[in-house]
């Protein structure tokens, strides 16, 4: 694949769709590629890329962190956790924090980490937060159904896991934002295949194509996007063949419907959308830490004052609109979520600000 | 997050694998994927193998890889 030859076509159907158009990536390794390879510089002026929801940590509200952190207090608590939630800020602390003041916060590559743990520490409560989408879901069901197979009672997970496809569709019902296309996130696909996004296209006419996360892919993808607005069609097209397939990983789908129930669930920056969460059905009631941990007292939950990270994540503005970015809001003393987050797009554009990088 | 990353199976025990990935050996959990095989390359997303590759597919990466540094030197 010629790179420049693929550019070339790519602002020859920019011109032939004659208006400016706004493709959203809603995968936050989407966002991180797009800035690494320096694809914006190279698109045309006419097209933008927004970066949606698409940071599993930036769109946790801070009312599930100031949960974690009440339940880290507790004696005998252990919180178990990705490495991208421990810095953010909650409404009055972090899990760094706690963590400084000696409470047990252990990072994990997988959730299967935390359920050993749990096994071989049975004196100690072990939650592990579930703060993913459908690509990692699936892993975190897997660790409860073994749990209550082995009854490893001192294991639970608090439980906020977000669904992708819903979130496009409140994000397009709430229609504050210009959305030409989506780049739809290639691993979260792997898991609920290509066919479930075609609501999205029937729906509102948008087309979607699923992405790879190398740079040629996401060109590819841009392609396909502009081809589809040049033919004026709205369909879910593949790009990420070599993983994704229709009806996405039986086993894993059958696997979450086992273990988990649509809900609504609350996003930052997006609000409450319906049915995009994934809850614990009752039969595993037992290792719901929101269900054991029901009566915990929480502090009124308070967002950094002059923070966009909400906009940011609907794309209606970037960080750069924001006062308080690379001020008083860095990578190394963050203020919101977005600029936490290794994939967050606050972080991507610190980052990679001293480059000649179109925003 | 989502990030996976593709790996050859080089041992299979129970719902368990040892995987090799660019020569580094870790252990998978293989229960999302229909019949694991010896020497058959899956995508691995924390800790668990998500989906298996063909060999169309590796090389398929194989060449983006390689065509992505080819443009970079
Ligand atoms: S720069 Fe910081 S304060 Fe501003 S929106 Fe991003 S995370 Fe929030």
């Amino acid at each position: 694949m010629d790179l420049q030859k693929h550019i070339e076509i790519i602002s020859d159907l920019a011109e032939q769709v004659g208006k400016p158009v706004k493709f959203m990536e809603v995968c936050g390794t989407h966002t991180m590629s797009a800035f690494r390879s320096g694809l914006r510089s190279l698109l045309p002026e006419s097209i933008s890329l927004l970066s949606g929801p698409g940071c599993p940590v930036c769109v946790t509200p801070n009312e599930y962190l100031d949960k974690a952190i009440a339940i880290s207090r507790l004696p005998g608590s252990v919180i178990a956790t990705f490495r991208d939630m421990i810095r953010v800020p909650s409404s009055e602390s972090s899990l760094e924090i706690e963590r400084a003041k000696g409470a047990d916060i252990k990072v994990v590559y997988s959730p299967l980490d935390a359920l050993a743990y749990a096994n071989s520490n049975p004196e100690k409560k072990i939650v592990f937060l579930g703060v993913v989408f459908e690509t990692t879901a699936p892993t975190v069901a897997w660790t409860i159904r073994e749990a209550a197979k082995k009854n490893i009672s001192n294991y639970s997970v608090l439980c906020t896991h977000k669904t992708m496809p819903w979130a496009m569709d409140g994000l397009l019902m709430g229609g504050d934002v210009q959305i030409d296309g989506f780049l739809c996130p290639g691993h979260v696909s792997v898991i609920i295949g290509s066919n479930a996004y075609k609501f999205l296209t029937d729906k509102f006419g948008i087309p979607c194509v699923i992405s790879g996360f190398e740079a040629f892919d996401m060109i590819a993808s841009i392609e396909m996007l502009l081809k589809q607005l040049v033919s004026n069609c709205a369909v879910v097209e593949n790009q990420y063949s070599r993983s994704v397939t229709p009806e996405g990983n039986l086993s894993a789908l059958s696997l979450l419907d086992e273990v988990f129930e649509p809900c609504d669930i609350a996003w930052r920056g997006l609000g409450i959308i319906p049915k995009s969460g994934l809850r614990i059905r009752e039969k595993f009631f037992k290792y719901d830490a929101d269900m054991i941990f029901s009566d915990i007292d929480l502090p009124k939950s308070i967002q950094e004052k002059g923070c966009i990270c909400g906009d940011v994540l609907r794309g209606t503005r970037t960080p750069l609109d924001c006062l308080l970015f690379s001020k008083k809001c860095t990578p190394d003393s963050p203020l919101g979520a977005c600029m936490v987050s290794s994939e967050g797009t606050c972080s991507a554009y610190y980052k990679y600000r001293g480059d000649s990088v179109e925003f | 997050m989502c990030l996976a990353i593709p790996a050859r199976i080089i041992e299979l025990k129970d719902d368990f694998a040892t995987v090799d990935i660019e020569g580094v050996q870790r252990s998978c959990n293989v229960c999302l994927i229909n019949e694991p095989a010896l020497g058959e390359y899956v995508l691995i997303h924390a800790g668990f193998a998500i989906q298996k590759w063909s060999e169309e597919d590796v090389e398929e990466y194989r060449t983006i890889i390689n065509e992505m540094y080819e443009q970079e030197e």
